[in-house]
This record gives C-alpha cells, structure tokens and sequence, in this order.
C-alpha cells in the first residue's frame, strides 16, 4: 500500500528565484538562447549586424563635416572611402525649406511648432480640452502662414463655415432638416465662389493687413512633404469614413458611388493622378484661371489617400458583430449617434494599425510629386547633384533624406502603439 | 431545456394585466427573400401582460418579437405598439424604439464603454436627460440588478450573467413601457441564468409588460400569464400556462412538451 499521508510541519518561506534566470544574464538566456536553433539564428544575426556595421560606420565616420564640394571630401580622405557630409551641412536647410525665402523661415517653423500644439490635444486627451479650439482655427492659420498674402483670405475662409452653421441653424425650425442641411452646403460655397474675393478686396483696401506672399514653386524640401502628407492625412480620414459607410448604405446610388470611386482611385496608380493634377486638369479650368499646383497636388494625394482608408474602415466596421448596430438600434439612438457613439469608436479602434499604415504610406508617398516637378527632398537631392560642387553625391542626401522620413514615420507608428494600448479595454 | 425555477414565491400583488392594449398585431407576414417565416401572425399584448413564446428553433419566435421594435420589418400586415403604428417612417420607429427596451441573448453591452457609460448613453443622447440624472437613474437601476459596484468596470470583465443583468438595466433606463427579452438565459452557464431569471421576475412583479422568447418553462410556470406556443412561423398554441403545460390541445405542442420536460 502506497502512504498518501501527509501534513506539513514548517511553511517554506518565499526565495530568491536562481540567478541565471533574473537580471541581464537571466534576459540573455531566455530571449537569445532559449533553444539550439535560437541560439545559431542569435549568433548569425549578430554576426551579420557585426559585419553590416563594420563596413558602415569607417564610412559614416568620416572628417568631412566641413568640406565645400565632392573634390575638396576626396582631398580630405586622400583615397579612403568615407562618406562626404560637406553637403548636408552645407544644403540642409534647403533640404528643409526648399527655396522659401530664407528671412521667412521663421513662419514656416512657426507654423509646424504651432501644427505641433494643434494637432497634441487631438492625440493625447490628457490634454486640456479647450485647446482644441486652437485645433479649430489652425487649418485657415496654417495657408495664411505658409503662403502669406492677406490676412482677410483665411478670415474670409473661415466665414464661409460660421455662414454655413447659422444658415442651418436659422433655416432648421423655419423649412425643415432636409432644407437646413441642403443650406448649410449652399450658403458657403456661394460666399467662397462669389462673394468673398470682392470683400477681401474691399476689406483689404480699407485695413491692408497683409504677410508677403510666397509662390508655390518656391516650397519645397520636407516642408512641402510635410505641408502635402499632413493635409491630406487630417482630410482623408473623415472622408474614407464617409465612403465606408456610403460603401455600407442601402441607398443604391449612395452605395454605387462610393464603390465606383473607391475603385477608380484605387487601381489608379498615383503618379497618374499627380500628372492629371499637374497637367490634364489645367484643360478644364477656363483659361487664366491659376489653380495653386500645390493645391491641386494635395487634392489628388488626399483622394487617393481616402480611397485607401475607406477600405481600412470597411475592415474595421465589417469585423463588429451585428448585435452592437441591433443593441444601438434598439435604445432608439439614430443611424448618426449610433455611428458616432457605439460604431465608429469601435470600428476605428479595431482599424488603428491599418490607419496609421495608410498615413505612414501616404507620407512617404509624397516623395512622388518630385516627378511632376515639385522639389521635395528627393526632387530637391536631384538639383543639389546638378551643381558642380557636389555632383556625385549619392548615398549622404539619400542618407539624410530617409532619416528625416524615418524619425515621421517611426513615431506614428509609436504613437500608433500607444493608442492602441490606451484604448485597450480588452476583453471584447 | 432546463427547469430553472428561482427557490421563493412569486409576488402576485402587482401583477395585473390592465384592459389597455399595448401591442396589436393583426395579419402580419414576414418574408426572408421568397421564404415565409411569419405567417398571419395575430396577436394582442394588454398593459402589464408576461407572455412566454416558446417553440422549437427556427419556429420565428425570435423574428416575431425583433418586428416588434423594427430590428426585423415586415411585409404585410400591422404592428401597433402603444398606440403608434410601425411603418418605414423613422421618426414612428425612433419612438417606438425608445419605449421598448430589448434584451438580447448574446447581452450586446458596448465595450468600448464602461457599465455606467453603457446605462446613460441612451438617456441622454436619445432622452436629452442631464448627464447627472442620468447617472442617478443608472445607479438606481444597477442597484436593483444587484451590481451597482461594477459601474465603472466594462462590460469584458463581467461574467456572463452580470453582463446580461446591466443589459436589463441599460434597457430599464430609458423607461420603457414594454421590454422584450429575445433568449436572454441562452448564453448563460446554469448557474448565471437563475440571477437573470430573478431579475426578470422581479421586472415582472412591478407590473412591466414583458415578452419574453425563452425555453426557461420554470420561469412560464411562475411568472407568464400567457404562454405562446410556435412552429412554423405561425401561433400553434396560446394558453394560460397551467393550462398550456398540463393540457395541451395541438399535437406539435405536445411533442414539444414532451421532448423538453419529458426528462
């Protein structure tokens, strides 16, 4: 017979776990050789790392901070290979700004800082929340900074909005909701296309309060990357919303039309859409008009960029289950509120990684307006090669440029990350 | 099936089924596609009435009450809940909505909220009640399903039967003057669906006009005033429930009785 009796005479008191399993050595163990194969995949890696390094760093490192021109690098490293820095040091500021005028470089770093405020208390809502009334006034800000000019066009810009609000406001309890709304659109286009030049005009003459104006073909550099992919990352998300759920609607010409769109733009390559922006759309516009290239460029780049998101919404929204719309339904919230409250804030959450890929992919798709001839950084790198002094140079401004791409890209996709996690209230 | 029966007596007291009408259903057909689901359903519901409708899966039972609060539509016949007829007009259906409060089998709590944010988010959108009232009527409510201290939790990190005890009272908090229940004991482990099953006789015994799909025969027995009997798309049977469960007249309803309390 086997004794099963037992009791304990002494409680064991609480250990310090071995010493190989804690602490750095204990890391090592468990993460770099855990198995036989883990061990042989973490010696290649670091072998490789080793090796990459080895050959990178001689060349990075290298004493030509000061140099003037690719002749004057070869001098300094007397037929070593190194890496030729002289032109970053000496264009980097170009690569920045483009040819903005380098005594109102001021405003466009005005304008990013101030981006920098309007955009925090969208990410973190931490913050406090009145500062998104600077969110508010921030898009008409923005223009007037970059591009100067009077400083009745962004007032006047943003009348057309407050025109709209009160239009549907007044017209609501008088001729309906449907009228209201229908208003609310028509009121401040007519003021943007008819009214509002001659009273920036008129006002303009009476208080000529006014910035120099900066063309458009004077930007460029990571500034124009930036001032593309910001707007048309804010403006494409709101509408791939709206062409999800157009996508969604039982409205039969609602749905064809989202689909139709999302379609074209989407087995479209962009690069066909910048060259209707840059060239094929000036045969529609009646002759003289000039419609801003820039403008036009973020258009296209906004369209494309929306097309995408809606399908990332669409996956978002397919992958609630049926009974949060019935649970919505059947409190008596509307199809607004209940997209609003109980749909969107799910869907999206469930879509973050997909977004934020699409806005990485956009931002880095800004690059491709270097081929209709705008100088952003790699169009920029291309003219900087065009000068004598530093024709040849290759590796040190492509270098430079991904770096710069690499610091945007790689916080969205921290903070991407973050929210992911701030949002996680798990357990679905 | 299961005989779930909550171990104290039934409260009668309140209990009285008033002469108003609260739900009129006359000749109503339901069609998914070219497939006839309901069929010529007729069926009045008096203020202060606990029906059961029982039958087999598939039978329409589900359907019949999800017409009732337009999740589903149908395409002949009339549906009249509290005097306002159901149409394709939205504002009838918003209203009618926000005066019958649903129960689903799989709960449908909002997740991305918490317990409270779930109980108030109705009142005060739909209702336009302050946010403080609505917090108050919330906490009365959570109290009386017997979990005011998981208000500020979500829905994730409650078990099954408190998810589906805030459900009850996230429909309670918009004062609804019917409640439908469409399977609410379903997805429950059986020892979750008695703290359901009590919460609803509770509901019951203050006077709410319920309508419950249910195979809980237990809760018929004790609570219901009428139990109705489906296959098919059509009302095989309706009785009151003694008489329902001990003397059946159909013979689809006795082979109903029979597989499910006959072990």
């Amino acid at each position: 017979m086997v004794d099963i009796h037992f009791v304990r005479k002494s409680m064991i008191e609480e250990q310090e776990p071995p010493a190989a399993t804690t602490g750095v050595a204990g890391w090592i163990r468990e993460n770099l050789f855990s198995s036989p194969l883990n061990a042989v995949l973490s010696i290649l890696s670091i072998g490789f790392i080793v090796y990459v390094l080895s050959a990178l760093l001689p060349w990075a490192i290298s004493p030509t901070w000061a140099a003037t021109s690719l002749g004057e690098c070869r001098e300094i490293l007397a037929g070593h290979e190194g890496a030729c820095w002289g032109v970053i040091r000496e264009r980097w500021l170009q690569l920045l700004f483009g040819f903005y005028p380098k005594e109102l470089y001021w405003r466009v770093v005005l304008d990013f800082a101030l981006l920098i405020v309007a955009v925090a208390p969208v990410l973190f809502t931490g913050l406090p929340r009145k500062m998104l009334y600077f969110s508010a006034i921030y898009p008409f800000l923005m223009p007037w900074l970059l591009w100067g000019g009077s400083v009745w066009n962004p007032i006047a810009a943003a009348l057309g909005f407050v025109l709209g609000y009160f239009a549907h406001k007044l017209a609501k309890p008088a001729l309906g909701g449907l009228a209201a709304v229908i208003l609310a659109f028509v009121v401040p286009i007519i003021w943007w296309m008819v009214l509002s030049g001659p009273v920036v005009d008129a006002l303009g003459s009476v208080l000529p309060l006014a910035m120099e104006t900066v063309q458009s073909r004077n930007f460029g550099g990571f500034m124009l990357s930036i001032t593309i992919g910001v707007v048309a990352i804010a403006i494409s998300l709101p509408i791939g919303i709206l062409l999800a759920l157009g996508r969604q609607s039982n409205l039969f010409i609602v749905r064809s039309l989202s689909v139709g769109f999302i379609e074209f733009i989407r087995g479209v390559p962009l690069i066909t859409l910048l060259f209707v922006a840059s060239t094929l759309l000036n045969i529609f516009m009646p002759p003289g008009t000039d419609f801003d290239i820039i403008l036009r460029v973020i258009i296209m780049v906004t369209l494309f960029a929306s097309a995408y998101m809606a399908e990332v919404v669409r996956g978002g929204l397919a992958a609630l289950p049926k009974g949060q719309y019935e649970a919505a339904d059947a409190l008596g919230l509307d199809f607004w509120m209940s997209q609003r409250l109980i749909i969107m804030p799910q869907a999206l959450k469930i879509s973050i990684p997909g977004i934020v890929s699409t806005f990485i992919g956009v931002f880095k798709d800004t690059t491709l307006v270097s081929i209709i001839g705008l100088l952003d950084p790699i169009g920029l790198s291309t003219s900087i090669r065009a000068d004598q002094a530093w024709n040849g140079v290759v590796w040190e401004l492509y270098g430079f440029i991904a770096l710069m791409f690499f610091i945007f890209c790689f916080s969205m996709s921290r903070y991407s990350m973050f929210l992911e996690r701030k949002l996680q209230t798990g357990h679905r | 099936m299961s005989e779930n029966a909550v171990e104290r007596q039934v409260d009668r007291s309140q209990m009285e089924v008033s002469d108003k009408v609260a739900i009129q259903i006359t000749h109503m057909n339901k069609w998914y596609g070219s497939f006839h689901v309901l069929r010529d359903i007729n069926l009045s519901v008096n203020e202060g009435e606990r029906i059961v409708i029982a039958g087999p899966s598939g039978s329409g039972k589900s359907t019949l009450i999800r017409c009732i609060n337009r999740l589903e539509e149908h395409q002949a016949g009339e549906i009249i809940v509290d005097g306002t007829e159901l149409s394709s007009d939205l504002k009838n259906i918003d209203k009618i909505r926000s005066e019958v409060g649903m129960v689903f089998q799989h709960f449908n709590l909002f997740p991305h909220l918490t317990i409270l944010e779930n109980c108030t988010l109705a009142p005060i959108w739909v209702r336009k009640i302050p946010r403080k009232e609505a917090e108050e009527t919330a906490m009365h409510f959570l109290e009386k399903v017997k979990i005011p201290e998981q208000a500020l939790k979500y829905p994730g990190q409650l078990s099954g039967g408190q998810q589906q005890r805030v459900a009850i009272a996230r429909s309670l908090c918009m004062m609804p003057r019917i409640m439908l229940f469409d399977e609410p004991t379903s997805a429950l482990d059986p020892e979750m669906i008695k703290e359901v099953l009590e919460t609803m006789i509770q509901l019951a015994e203050e006077g709410m006009t319920m309508l419950c799909v249910t195979h809980e025969m237990g809760f018929a027995k004790q609570v219901a005033n009428r139990v109705i009997f489906m296959d098919q798309g059509q009302i095989v049977e309706q009785n009151e429930p003694n008489e329902f469960f001990n003397n059946p007249q159909h013979e689809r309803t006795k082979l109903f009785l029979s597989q499910i309390l006959g072990h």
